[in-house]
């Protein structure tokens, strides 16, 4: 699949903020006044600018108010929803922890669960689409989940939450790639895609078009692929191994904290473009590819 | 609502028949040029005349070789286009409602008056029959010619879609695969039409015609009848080979 960086910042970004959400729902730091506003600032200002970034690709922005209407069927419909419902709940937890100092136990809690079921949409847009069967399994949404508690953890200052958040990532993804790569090799073949295996090896000797075309760009994209292996391993040390190791072997401080946050970001981002990039979509069988 | 009917009243759809397609790309024409003077936004062409040039098209016609062990190859053309499945799943994802089957017949189409362009139809089909329009930011399929097949303006023989009508080699056929006793019905059941990857779930109203058994021969090759020349041939062959 094609790596479009506004989707990469998109679910980076948004999954790090609502990530720190649920933390600060739960009143994981306990902070008020001048903290919290600069907790919540940074909670706002990540997923914000994750949905904003997000509507970067559409080709169509005018329309984009319909998007909040098909929520029966359609993951991205809820995903909007989800989204709006999180960031206008905080706004009534914020205010009164900000200035008031009260404490908003309960409409904070509600927050967090809002915030997980944000990140849960946000995967499933993924994960439904058979399609991609490399997206398609259940580790896709215990990813997304984690990255955005882990992160999240690590932004709220919880070191040791945070490390032990981030070795479940490293599992999580570590065997996701293992059922991935299994999954992306069950997609069959030219011969099965077009339904002439009964007639031999089937292979494409011409494609519908001697130019680039939209089909092509996005779904047959395959430069990730041949980097995947050592992508994988970059993924997994700086996005999960090293902040987690970082953090729960060294005494909490600003410094390593830091470090860990800076290690795991580039780490989440290197990530998430080999997500898209290292995808198999099944059309690419008509293509020979 | 991005919601599939439960039941259509008829299943328009098209039966490609891949023994007959001599793949001439008629159909790929026809289509993108009634498709660009009628129905929404025109099929945009991206520097067509430079040297990176790029369009929208509706189908596109495939050519694949198959070749069993020991045998000859056979080449195969295959016009792909939406299938108009009956579970679409292109459907169900559209966050705007923009993407719907009709009830009244099942065809799949695109309200581009509420489509965002987000792409998202065309990541959730598995026969890469969306594509975006790249001028217009509004997603493109086949609208089976919705505005050709009820058009009372054009004469009875010209309200079937424009692929089908502009076949020259009839491979295409069009009309309701929901009567088991029309045309295409019987055709698929006569001549074993297949569904596209059908391990996917997306129940396609189209049909493939699978080509035909190629005979093979049973007597042997010729054999060669003269290695050595003799007679006027051998003294001829002795000749010029002294020069």
């Amino acid at each position: 699949m094609h790596p479009a960086p506004s989707v990469i910042i998109f679910t980076t970004l948004s999954g790090l903020g609502f990530g720190l959400f649920f933390w600060l729902g739960l009143g994981v730091p306990d902070v008020s006044g001048r903290t919290a506003f600069a907790f919540f600032f940074i909670a706002y200002a990540l997923s914000c600018a994750g949905l904003l970034a997000s509507t970067f690709h559409l080709g169509n922005k005018k329309n984009a108010i319909y998007a909040l209407s098909q929520w029966r069927t359609s993951w991205l419909s809820r995903e909007g929803i989800a989204a709006i419902l999180t960031l206008f709940l905080f706004a009534l937890v914020a205010v009164p922890r900000i200035f008031l100092g009260a404490e908003m136990a309960v409409s904070g809690a509600i927050g967090s669960v809002l915030a997980l079921i944000t990140v849960f949409t946000t995967s499933m847009i993924y994960t439904q689409l058979k399609t991609i069967p490399r997206w398609n399994q259940p580790l896709t949404p215990v990813l997304f989940l984690l990255h955005a508690l882990g992160g999240g953890a690590l932004l709220a200052g919880e070191a040791k939450i945070a490390g032990w958040l981030l070795l479940a990532l490293t599992l999580a993804l570590f065997a996701a790639w293992q059922i991935g790569d299994k999954r992306a090799q069950a997609r069959g073949t030219t011969g099965d895609a077009t339904g002439l295996a009964h007639l031999g090896k089937v292979r494409m000797l011409e494609s519908g078009h001697t130019a680039r075309n939209y089909v092509v760009d996005e779904m047959v994209y395959r430069v990730g692929r041949k980097h995947a292996e050592k992508l994988r391993w970059i993924t997994l040390a700086l996005a999960g191994a090293l902040p987690a190791a970082i953090l729960l072997l060294t005494s909490p401080g600003h410094m390593t904290a830091f470090l860990a946050l800076a290690l795991h970001l580039v780490g989440a981002v290197v990530g998430r473009w080999l997500f898209f990039a290292e995808a198999e979509h099944v059309v690419g069988l008509y293509h020979g590819k | 609502m991005t919601a599939l009917p439960e039941k259509t009243e008829k299943k328009l759809g098209l039966v490609i028949d891949l023994d007959t397609c001599v793949g001439c790309h008629g159909c790929v024409t026809a289509c993108k040029g009634w498709n660009t003077q009628n129905y929404g936004a025109p099929l945009s062409d991206t520097d067509p005349y430079g040297a990176d040039p790029g369009g929208t098209f509706l189908n596109r016609v495939f050519s694949y070789e198959a070749q069993a062990e020991g045998k000859a190859a056979q080449t195969v053309h295959m016009p792909r286009s939406c299938l108009h499945c009956d579970d679409a799943p292109c459907v169900t994802v559209c966050p705007t409602g923009a993407s719907y089957k009709r009830s009244e017949d099942g065809i799949v189409l695109v309200n581009e008056d509420r489509c965002i362009g987000c792409g998202l139809c065309a990541w959730a089909c598995p026969y890469g029959a969306r594509e975006l329009d790249r001028e217009a930011g509004i997603m493109k399929k086949c609208t089976l010619c919705v505005d050709r097949i009820y058009n009372q303006n054009l004469p009875e023989e010209d309200r079937v879609p424009a692929c089908v009508r502009t076949c020259p080699a009839g491979a295409r056929h069009f009309g309701d695969l929901g009567d088991p006793d029309s045309d295409v019905s019987k055709l698929v059941a006569n001549r074993g039409g297949f569904d596209l990857m059908p391990d996917l779930g997306t129940k396609p109203v189209n049909k493939y015609l699978p080509p035909r058994p190629k005979d093979t021969l049973d007597t042997a090759p010729l054999e060669v009848v003269a290695d050595e020349p003799k007679g006027f041939l051998g003294w001829l062959d002795k000749a010029l080979e002294k020069l």
